[in-house]
């Protein structure tokens, strides 16, 4: 698995990322966050901090939140990702954004991917968490802009429509 | 953009130790990646080949001996695999909760036991606590197999006993007897803890009888207290015994100084949570504060 023009090590990954099939050739060295970006458009996916303290690059893996650019790409092979693109269906927002919508908990929107992704993470874990749950989980998603106060009433919002509609 | 290297998933121990005594220093242990990817984003370290030890099978395992007095922990079990399981909790609370606090979701998700010791950076939150439970930790290679007191594993700033064909493959931890304290206090305002400390304590009859006092995060390794610990033995507890052992502990650190915090402020915080920790373990004064 060398490649014959740049005589670098490759390999060829099979995943499903937002629910559609994906097969690539990269090389061992590239990571998540670039591979999403650059090879798959998704922009969503946040490039910050470099060293997994920020969360704007927040994905999930086989449901579990990942910082996409301290992560090898290789790691999704045979896995599911999901992005912030794979979260609405159509024109439908999924609760968890729209929750964060209507509780303003937007301001540049930067770190928001990342925070809707680590919610969705916390919400299958514990349907319904308790404030110091939330802020347990959702530490090591920093927002410059809100004082975090909203995106806490955001969560709370998301878990009780989901528990409404039955989690999606 | 990280340099070119190629990657190996050798399936057994033996294999992965002998293809690091073959690249030597061109080969890096690669499992969460939580540490060594920074390292090669920032080119600290260009290995060209990482051998990744995450597909050799029964490395993450946890376990209690039948005994109930050993809990083994797989190089391979990530931080939240500790903080989750009922193993661990059951027999050693204070370890699952510290592994709770470790880092962030993400880095416990993703970051081993494993890889945390070996890395040896010296805000660690578990190596601490495991000098302070007088763990074990088991090395292993294609020669055959040793055991190191963690006490001894860490021997300075991002250095360990692990010899580069060496592969970390479990924690060793004794479980304490009905009657001993476990705490892990610490002091954290930024991404990494400010200093920590692990207390084991076991008190009979209104006195201590042995402490296990580790200062973390403060110095280039985690460090026990001997002579706190010397001077806490035998005593009945009190304010203070306790006032004694904190300026103590204040006089035996050795804190190296960064762009955070001097070596003054390191001690003394070195002294409060030796406090918090007696205090704690006493039910006595106020408990808790930043963790």
């Amino acid at each position: 698995m060398i490649d014959t023009t740049t005589q670098r090590p490759t390999r060829t990954i099979r995943a499903t990322v937002n629910g559609a099939p994906v097969e690539l050739v990269i090389e061992p060295r590239d990571l998540l966050l670039h591979v999403l970006r650059d090879r798959l458009g998704l922009y969503g996916v946040k490039s910050s901090c470099d060293v997994q303290v920020c969360g704007a690059c927040t994905v999930l893996v086989d449901g579990a939140p990942v910082s996409s650019c301290t992560t090898l790409a290789l790691e999704i092979d045979g896995k599911r990702v999901e992005t912030i693109e794979g979260m609405a269906t159509g024109n439908d927002l999924h609760p968890i954004q729209q929750a964060f919508v209507d509780k303003a908990a937007i301001q540049c929107g930067f770190c928001t991917p990342g925070m809707v992704l680590t919610t969705k993470a916390l919400l299958t874990d514990i349907p319904r968490p308790t404030r110091a749950e939330i802020e347990a989980y959702l530490g090591g998603n920093l927002c410059r802009c809100t004082g975090y106060w909203n995106i806490l009433d955001a969560v709370e919002d998301a878990a009780e429509r989901m528990a409404g509609e039955g989690a999606r | 953009m990280i340099g070119v290297f190629d990657i190996a998933r050798p399936g057994s121990v033996a294999e992965a130790s002998a293809l690091l005594r073959e690249h030597g220093p061109d080969a890096a242990i690669y499992a969460g990646g939580t540490e060594l990817l920074i390292l090669l984003k920032d080119r600290l370290l260009e290995p060209s080949l990482l051998v990744d030890i995450k597909h050799i099978p029964g490395l993450d395992a946890i376990s209690l001996d039948p005994c109930g007095c050993l809990l083994r922990i797989g190089a391979l079990a990530t931080h939240r695999e500790i903080e989750r399981s009922e193993t661990v909790r059951a027999a050693l609370p204070e370890l699952a909760a510290t592994e709770a606090n470790v880092a962030n979701i993400r880095v416990r998700h993703a970051g081993t036991i494993g890889g945390n010791l070996s890395f040896a950076e010296p805000h660690s939150d578990p190596a601490t606590l495991l000098i302070a439970l007088g763990a074990t930790i088991a090395l292993e290679s294609d020669a055959g197999r040793r055991e190191v007191p963690a006490e001894d594993f860490f021997t300075g700033f991002l250095s360990t006993a692990r010899e580069p064909e060496e592969l970390l493959t479990e924690v060793l931890v004794p479980t304490v007897e009905p009657g001993t304290t476990v705490i892990y206090e610490r002091f954290k305002i930024h991404e990494r803890p400010s200093a920590s400390l692990g207390l084991v304590m076991d008190i009979e009859g209104g006195k201590i009888g042995t402490a296990r006092l580790v200062v973390g995060c403060i110095g280039e390794r985690p460090v026990r207290m001997i002579r706190a610990e010397a001077m806490l033995a035998g005593q009945a507890p009190s304010p203070d015994l306790f006032a004694t052992a904190a300026a103590l502990v204040r006089e035996e650190t050795d804190p190296t100084v960064d762009a955070f915090e001097s070596g003054d402020y390191k001690r003394q915080l070195a002294a409060t949570l030796t406090l918090r920790a007696l205090e704690r373990a006493t039910g006595s004064g106020a408990t808790g504060g930043a963790r």
